[in-house]
């Protein structure tokens, strides 16, 4: 014990729990909040339902499961520079998908029946299924970091991680299929979105984790290995420009449909803050700029971490987009009509973020920051990179 | 290896597992029976009575948007009255049922007509609530169990209709046919509380025929001589996003 935090002061990692603890505790009271007055203190309504809970929740469990990535990469592919990096990988995947389910949790309209999903189970509900993934991801995530720090249970590694490999395809698959079966809203309906799904997971996932182990080594004193820093910034690189390429065969297939024009030209040009938030925000600043900066040999530890940033940023931007920008465009009950009535048929609407939302999904980061500074404190996380070993499987 | 002369005698070890293990199992047993209790409560709060809907009924509506008058309102009022719903004036007000005005882009043909939950055979409400609360009752009445609804709003998601809404604020006065839930989605129920009692059409339907306009028939789908039957039938009927192929039990005429 201790090992990780050699260097952090027994007062620094307090201070930081309580930030993150004080954090955790507003997005609770947001939470207790929105329950007590109901929903209309939040800016959701019948029209987009979901709102920016959904932005926090959805991304951190689609970065649980990219997270995961640099342990497969070392337990099922066999890199040691990235075995080394598996209990950080999977401690952040358990820490995120907490966070994560905790703000979907506590966005429910009624929080206090969860239990009632756990116990009512309908098997055509892909929500359903999702709830049988989270809760499955859990165990298999745990079991693969036992058979990690277990010595006796070391042989099991291998088996355990290609299994945490599978579950979280069929997660992130799930989570994307929430969407994709959406029939009924322009935004959504396609298969495509699985995919997109998984290939996001991987670069949000491998930023967080990059953030994470800069923080961390940086509190030990030390510093990543160059080569071992230029491989994985390279890794992220390519993730974040294949996300590009599915965000934009999904727009592309889109702008193919004709019937699908309306909603494209909304997102993407004319709907005011989500063509800026895309081109800008997701694009530019969360895609097209990291990636250059990802492939720079020459790259600075720091750049690597604003990278990183950058790809988070990117992806809340996104996110926004998608899950905001796609309800806010009317459902078409009419085509070939024009449509209007008390209810904002017809009509784009109007989504404005409140500071309980906000709270809560700030809390839902909290949450997984804490839990992951108690997680570095009491299990030996760090990693350690043999810089020989580093070396040689870079020249590889 | 240094021993610690400090350190307990090696065979306390197995004394100290055996210690850990009990109270894990204890730890486990305290965090699991409440869990236990809730889940017995919940079990318990959700066992709905389904006797009663008749399974050879298929209830639906007709409405004839050749007779709905344009900024004409007594569905909607009737709607209101008769389920205990305040007027809507926000966007997070429920409406079971709305009057929506149309104009066809190409040719500027205008239409009003009232739009609720359409009552679909393939409800994908019904499909994606994840604990079963939105359900399908054998007489093709689709309606939300608030005991079983969490609030996951993934039924507003998925239905194409718009046709449900959130209860995004505290209720008061509350009919006693017609409970309602803070944190619940609802939606038009085809005046469930009236059709098991006997009669014979809804609130919407009886204020319009009330008003002279006629525009809405209620009845059996099923049953050849009902009068919706009959008109279904004789005139030509379309259903909203047919392409869905969710086949809704009310249809449209004149569109």
């Amino acid at each position: 014990m201790g090992a990780t935090f050699e260097r952090l002061e027994q007062r620094t990692f307090y201070l930081l729990v309580a930030a993150g603890g004080l954090l955790t505790l507003l997005g609770l009271g947001a939470a207790h909040w929105m329950e007590e007055r109901g929903h209309v203190v939040t800016g959701m309504d019948n029209q987009v339902v979901w709102g920016l809970p959904h932005v926090f929740a959805i991304f951190m469990i689609v970065a649980a499961s990219g997270v995961l990535n640099v342990a497969s990469i070392g337990s099922v592919f066999g890199q040691s520079a990235y075995k080394t990096r598996a209990p950080l990988s999977g401690l952040l995947s358990l820490t995120l998908l907490a966070g994560g389910l905790l703000v979907l949790m506590l966005d429910l309209g009624r929080p206090e029946r969860v239990i009632v999903a756990a116990t009512h189970y309908n098997a055509t509900s892909v929500f359903a299924w999702n709830v049988l993934l989270y809760s499955g991801m859990f165990a298999i995530v745990a079991i693969y970091l036992w058979t990690m720090f277990e010595r006796r249970f070391n042989p099991y590694a291998k088996a355990a991680g290609v299994a945490v490999l599978v579950w979280r395809f069929m997660l992130t698959t799930g989570t994307g299929l929430i969407f994709g079966f959406l029939v009924a809203r322009q935004a959504y309906q396609s298969a495509v979105l699985a995919p997109l799904f998984i290939v996001m997971s991987f670069g949000w996932g491998l930023a967080v984790f990059m953030i994470v182990q800069s923080s961390m080594l940086t509190w030990n004193g030390r510093r990543l290995d160059a080569a071992m820093r230029r491989r994985l910034a390279r890794l992220l690189g390519v993730f974040v420009a294949a996300a590009l390429y599915f965000v934009a065969v999904y727009h592309l297939t889109n702008l193919y449909f004709s019937r699908q024009g309306a909603f494209e030209a909304f997102i993407l040009r004319d709907g005011g803050v989500f063509p800026l938030l895309f081109w800008l925000g997701y694009a530019v600043l969360g895609s097209l700029v990291p990636v250059g900066m990802l492939f720079q040999p020459r790259l600075s530890d720091r750049g690597v971490v604003a990278a990183s940033a950058l790809v988070l940023l990117g992806a809340f931007a996104w996110l926004f987009v998608f899950i905001i920008g796609g309800q806010s465009f009317p459902l078409e009950i009419f085509p070939g009509y024009l449509a209007h009535s008390s209810f904002g048929d017809g009509a784009i609407a109007h989504y404005v973020p409140s500071w309980p939302e906000l709270l809560l999904g700030l809390g839902g980061i909290g949450a997984a920051f804490v839990l992951t500074m108690v997680g570095v404190r009491v299990l030996d996380v760090l990693p350690r990179d043999d810089v020989a070993a580093t070396a040689s499987t870079a020249r590889r | 290896m240094k021993t610690d002369p400090a350190a307990p005698p090696a065979e306390s070890k197995p004394r100290r597992r055996g210690f850990l293990g009990v109270a894990a199992a204890g730890m486990a047993g305290v965090a699991l029976a409440p869990g236990i209790r809730l889940i017995e409560i919940a079990q318990a709060a959700t066992t709905t009575t389904s006797a009663g809907a008749n399974p050879a009924v298929r209830w639906g509506m007709l409405i004839d948007t050749t007779k709905c008058v344009e900024g004409c309102t007594d569905c909607v009022d009737a709607c209101n009255t008769e389920n205990g719903l305040a007027p809507a004036t926000r966007p997070t007000d429920p409406q079971w049922i709305r009057k929506i005005e149309i104009k066809q882009i190409k040719t500027g043909r205008t239409a009003s007509l009232p739009v609720m939950c359409q009552h679909c055979a393939e409800p994908p409400c019904v499909e994606v609530c994840p604990t079963g609360a939105s359900f399908k009752r054998a007489d093709g009445i689709v309606l939300v169990d608030r005991h079983s609804c969490i609030g996951c709003r993934y039924c507003m998601m998925a239905c194409p209709y718009k046709a449900r809404s959130f209860v995004h604020e505290p209720l008061a006065d509350q009919k006693s046919d017609v409970p309602r839930g803070k944190g619940c989605v609802e939606s038009c129920t085809l005046c469930v509380h009236r059709i098991d009692k006997g009669e014979k059409t809804t609130a919407c339907a009886e204020a319009c025929a009330k008003a002279g306009h006629g525009a809405i028939v209620f009845g059996d789908l099923n049953d050849p001589d009902s009068e919706i039957s009959q008109r279904i039938r004789s005139a030509n009927s379309v259903q909203l996003r047919a392409d869905l192929h969710l086949e809704p039990g009310v249809r449209y005429q004149g569109l």
